[in-house]
């Protein structure tokens, strides 16, 4: 089996194919190690991290940026973005501070300091 | 009028980055001047992640990366000023801003310029049709969504597949709401690979090339838009016009840099960047006046950002200290290809110069040749070359020799 995948490691976007052969999944076209653990991964397991927002209750308009402490499954996405939008955060509010202990696999954490 | 030694005027990325450079050089008295409540610029409402990977080695989010740069701004205890705005800059450096505690000048012996860059809008775009609401430029929308938490529309079509574009094609699905559409009118995108393959292909939107909306239609609220195929001069071929129904418009057609108050400061700029001419320390046509980030140029990714703008930092604090280097500077010009190489002009000095540049459209194997004369200063070769990432070359160290004239990037395409 035969995948062509773009690398989203960094902004190079390197055009990796990832081979199976046996069972054992091999990339090529990848400039560095990172490509190659990316492309079988995203071959045979694709993991991404999330990062979304929850309302601050007692704020007025005001958005608390939150993300996925580790990348999730790709297909639990939706399933993620339904369990943050039930979710709030109270201010104080500060960047690191854990949101929910566990979302789909991973921590989410908030990315900002709200006062 | 009180007195300050630098003056950074904006306080996002690029400010912040500038003032902690400039002081690490030795000048402590350092103020960044900021229009928005907090420091931070744009980063605030670019909750994704991807910033800091080059410069801090690790993967942020931009409200992460704007706060590792303020608690570096707190830490050497260098003055901002908030909700305050510059008016005017003059070519002695007298800074005027504006805030709720009235006028102030400042009289500068070196200036920042680091006022970012905005969006190109619907009014510059010409395009057809009514003026519904629903339409917004793509950064906007974002702030709306991000900070206010206002979901714009439910159901959305995006021109223009830059960076902005294909983030907001992301947060909008994540949030709920149909993209319907991204449209690009060029036959390439102009965002970079790994937005295209997370924010588009993650959630089966689809990218039309050499397409633009080439109508907009609904009286009180967006009723839809008639995208078309365009030809080879972008226009439109109206029989490959389609409607498509969405209550949200959203633009990111280009990015601008903010030059009014450098303009107004006698500052030159160049028409091919839309930002000042600069030498390869930052400095503009005026001396003592410095610019960095998206206000010299539209950058992709922030870390580059903060880069130049340690350059500018560093300098500026050198004139402060009357340790700026002088000499003969020679002129820099894009050869064909190229759309601009930035720095504009050069000062012939010791150290390796970086040329930052852009090229016209994507290409494969190519190899950059620095040139003064006949004599070759610089080669790089890349496996492919994309107007979306920007190219950095270096001249090496004493390349810059007496019988240099006139510097120029050519570009060859290799089989």
């Amino acid at each position: 089996m035969k995948k062509e995948l773009t690398c989203i490691i960094c902004p190079r976007g390197c055009a990796l194919t990832v081979t199976e052969n046996d069972g054992v999944w091999t990339a090529t076209g990848n400039a560095c190690p990172r490509g190659a653990t990316y492309g079988v991964a995203e071959a045979t397991h694709p993991t991404r991290t999330i990062t979304t927002l929850v309302r601050v209750k007692n704020r007025v308009d005001t958005m608390l940026s939150v993300k996925t402490e580790n990348p999730i499954a790709k297909e639990r996405i939706p399933e993620l973005m339904r369990l943050i939008h039930q979710t709030s955060a109270l201010a104080p509010v500060k960047a690191g501070k854990v949101i929910l202990e566990d979302a789909c696999g991973s921590r989410i954490i908030a990315t900002r300091d709200v006062e | 009028m009180i007195a300050h030694d630098i003056v950074v005027v904006g306080g996002g990325p690029a400010g912040m980055a500038a003032a902690v450079a400039a002081y690490d050089r030795g000048v402590n008295d350092v103020v960044i001047l900021d229009r928005e409540e907090t420091m931070g610029g744009i980063l605030r409402q670019c909750v994704h992640n991807g910033f800091g990977l080059h410069k801090l080695g690790r993967e942020l989010t931009g409200p992460e990366y704007a706060a590792h740069y303020a608690a570096e701004v707190k830490k050497r205890g260098i003055r901002t000023l908030s909700e305050t705005m510059v008016t005017s800059i003059t070519p002695d450096l007298l800074v005027t801003a504006t805030s709720t505690r009235g006028i102030q000048k400042i009289q500068a012996r070196a200036v920042i310029l680091a006022m970012g860059c905005r969006e190109r809008a619907r009014g510059a775009l010409n395009i057809c049709g009514t003026r519904p609401a629903g339409v917004y430029s793509a950064g906007t929308a974002q702030k709306l969504v991000n900070c206010e938490g206002y979901l714009v529309g439910k159901r959305v079509v995006i021109l223009g597949s830059g960076d902005i574009g294909l983030i907001m094609a992301r947060r909008m699905t994540l949030e709920g709401a149909k993209v319907a559409a991204v449209c690009e009118i060029l036959p390439y995108s102009g965002g970079l690979k790994r937005n295209i393959v997370q924010c588009l292909e993650d959630y089966h939107i689809p990218l039309y090339l050499s397409t633009t909306v080439s109508e907009i239609h609904g009286n009180e609220r967006l009723e839809g838009v008639t995208i078309a195929q365009v030809d080879e001069n972008r226009r439109p071929k109206p029989e490959t016009a389609r409607f498509i129904p969405c209550d949200t418009l959203l633009l990111s057609c280009g990015l601008i840099p903010e030059n009014e108050l450098s303009r107004a400061a006698g500052v030159a700029i160049d028409r091919r960047t839309g930002g000042a001419a600069v030498d390869q320390f930052r400095q503009t046509s005026v001396p003592g006046i410095y610019a960095c980030g998206n206000v010299l140029q539209v950058h992709d990714l922030v870390d580059y950002v903060s880069d130049e703008a340690e350059i500018a930092g560093r300098a500026a604090a050198a004139r402060v200290l009357e340790e700026a280097p002088t000499g003969e500077t020679v002129e820099t010009e894009p050869g064909s290809g190229l759309r601009y190489v930035l720095p504009q002009r050069v000062m012939k000095t010791e150290e390796p110069v970086d040329l930052f540049l852009r090229v016209t459209r994507p290409f494969g194997k190519l190899k950059f040749v620095v040139k003064a004369g006949e004599r070759v200063l610089a080669t790089a070769s890349r496996p492919v070359a994309s107007p979306g990432e920007m190219e950095r070359l270096r001249i090496p160290a004493g390349a810059l020799t007496d019988g240099v004239e006139k510097i120029v990037v050519e570009l060859e395409e290799e089989a």
